[in-house]
């Protein structure tokens, strides 16, 4: 295959990554910038979203379409519900101490992986794809599911900016994110909204993993890079900014793609790293963000 | 509480602790004795953790690559360079120093959460550096230090330090060091600015302290503490690999501290001790460990914030260093 075609193949493969990360971490900074907390069990979240899509899907029978969107719908329910129980019983009691809560949710980090690994077991499993047509390039077939994933990502992207922006309750999340007091002040049941984003953060992350599933497999270690990549991207981004957020998992998304197509993977995480350590350290607010509020 | 008296008692609570852990050496069966070393040594990364954690109040997630350095530092100068136990101890030191210097500049221009994601990554970067330059390494795998490696001669006298008796006083000699310093600065009038400065920095500075100075130096400290825990583990236990690198020996320490409780200079031995039993005892039933550290996290956090010693000093015993 020459350059052109490669090139083309690593963007579609790119395409993808930006697609599923985009939707994890909108989670992480919904949950982000309107809790101000740092949610370190979010890679967890979105392994317990493949490893309950795997369960499901395994248990319906008959066409594969069926066991897939049976997953997508009952996954996001279940990790929600987990996180909303978790948020309940610990968060809350913290009182959302920024410090505190890293604590805490590195220890739910533990808790889920290792649960994950004595009830599902170390090994990683496929979920079966809901069709698997092919669309024929001149050069090479590539998968139609992988571009589908893209498409629903961006219909899901969309569905959650009309949520922010024009729907009642995004403007209760934008209040309480914007000043929580005087939302309380107004009557704005501050407490259930911290709650509702932490489980919606957490579907989020449940449901671009069941997109990802019949890609790549699910595994009780999945959450590790999908939590650094996201932390990276909601850096870059800007703390709390979907447009920012989106931006930078497409430019994440690509240039890991491209980079890991021509490069090799651990080289290539170690720059990318530090690039972004180096971000932080320079540039608090993000690349594209404004000043943090 | 008087306030004359203060200095005396917890120095000598400081030396009936070394006393009792150096008489230990006599009285526990070999299984224990071995462990206790390990803790001795790990309870000095835990007291270079809970310098900058429990006094200066910064959340770091990279301690990891600070006792790593020291282990690196010595476990690679050693093996490649054919270097001695001192000098690559030293050596393991030297590498944490310098690296604490270089990220505590680099880190403390963020704050709060900021500065924990910025630790973690410098972090994360270093222990993909162990895994990449694996030739020197050997990466998830490791290398053993060599028997004839670990021992000092000095003319005729040889001092082996994989010998368990041996290894044990080295271990007691680390730990009374760490732990008179921590002590130390604790109650120097440096010690104090460090703790205004968690208390509130702004004020701090308002009254003329430096603080992003007093925080660099408590970050190049502590991460000097942590090579030595490091160094001291290469040199008195022989394994370095890049598992010690990882993120999870990032959070263990923090787990001691909190245990033990933080802004003690006890605590953290009492913290690793413990976690380090619980642990133990419970992989003979289980292999889900890592589940224990995360319920011990959940609920210190959130019943038990100010760990054991940090408790009794609320409650009973307020001169409780």
């Amino acid at each position: 295959m020459s350059f052109g075609p490669h090139l083309l193949l690593a963007f579609l493969e790119g395409l993808v990554t930006s697609a599923v990360l985009a939707l994890t971490a909108l989670g992480l900074s919904l949950v982000f910038g309107v809790m101000r907390i740092v949610n370190v069990a979010h890679g967890e979240f979105f392994m317990l979203g493949a490893v309950v899509a795997w369960f499901v899907s395994s248990m319906v029978g008959g066409h594969p379409a069926l066991g897939f969107i049976a997953a997508l719908i009952v996954s996001p329910l279940v990790v929600g519900a987990v996180a909303l129980v978790a948020e309940r019983l610990v968060l809350r009691r913290l009182n959302y101490n920024p410090e505190a809560t890293i604590v805490a949710t590195i220890g739910m980090l533990y808790i889920i992986q290792q649960l994950a690994l004595s009830l599902y077991g170390p090994e990683a499993r496929p979920v079966e794809a809901p069709f698997t047509y092919r669309i024929q390039f001149p050069w090479f077939g590539y998968s139609g599911y992988k571009l589908a994933v893209v498409a629903a990502a961006i219909a899901l992207l969309v569905a959650t900016w009309f949520l922010l922006t024009r729907t009642r309750i995004g403007l209760v999340m934008r209040a309480t994110q914007y000043d929580r007091e005087t939302a309380q002040a107004f009557g704005i049941p501050v407490d259930r909204v911290y709650a509702g984003v932490f489980a919606f953060g957490a579907a989020l992350a449940a449901i671009a993993a069941v997109l990802i599933v019949p890609i790549s497999q699910a595994h009780y270690l999945m959450g590790r890079d999908p939590l650094l990549l996201s932390f990276i991207v909601v850096i870059i981004g800007g703390l709390g900014s979907l447009r920012g957020t989106v931006i930078a998992a497409i430019l994440i998304g690509l240039g890991d793609g491209i980079i890991s197509a021509f490069f090799q993977p651990t080289l290539a995480k170690m720059i990318a790293t530090l690039l972004v350590a180096l971000v932080l350290v320079f540039r608090p607010q993000g690349l594209l963000g404004t000043a943090a509020r | 509480m008087k306030a004359a008296n203060v200095p005396a008692k917890v120095w000598l609570l400081h030396a009936a602790v070394i006393l009792l852990l150096a008489a230990l050496q006599f009285l526990l069966p070999a299984y224990h004795h071995g462990v206790l070393a390990r803790i001795m040594v790990l309870a000095v990364f835990a007291m270079g953790y809970n310098l900058l954690y429990g006094y200066v109040g910064l959340l770091s997630l990279g301690h990891a690559m600070f006792f790593s350095a020291g282990l690196y530092g010595a476990g690679l100068t050693m093996l490649h360079l054919g270097w001695g136990v001192p000098a690559g101890f030293v050596a393991g030191i030297a590498a944490g120093a310098v690296l604490a210097l270089v990220i505590g500049l680099l880190a403390l221009r963020t704050t709060g959460v900021a500065f924990m994601i910025v630790t973690m990554m410098f972090a994360q970067v270093f222990y993909l550096m162990t895994l990449y330059y694996g030739d020197w390494t050997r990466g998830d795998e490791g290398f053993v230090l060599p028997q004839p490696v670990r021992a000092i001669a000095i003319g005729d006298w040889r001092l082996d330090l994989s010998d368990p008796s041996t290894r044990y006083w080295a271990a007691v000699a680390l730990f009374s060091i760490v732990l008179v310093i921590t002590a130390a600065i604790a109650r120097s009038r440096y010690g104090r600015v460090l703790v205004a400065i968690r208390e509130n920095e702004e004020r701090t500075r308002m009254l003329g302290y430096d603080t992003f100075v007093s925080k660099l130096v408590a970050v190049t400290i502590s991460g000097t503490i942590c090579a030595a825990s490091g160094a001291g583990y290469a040199v008195l236990f022989g394994y370095v690999g890049s598992t010690f690198a990882s993120v999870q020996y990032s959070i263990l320490p923090l787990l001691w501290v909190l245990v033990g409780g933080a802004a003690t200079t006890l605590g953290p031995l009492l913290g690793t001790l413990f976690m380090y039993y619980v642990i133990d005892i419970a992989s003979g039933y289980t292999t889900a460990y890592l589940l224990i550290v995360g319920v011990a996290l959940i609920l210190l956090v959130l019943f038990f914030p100010k760990g054991v010693l940090g408790s009794i000093r609320a409650r009973w015993i307020g001169w409780l260093p």
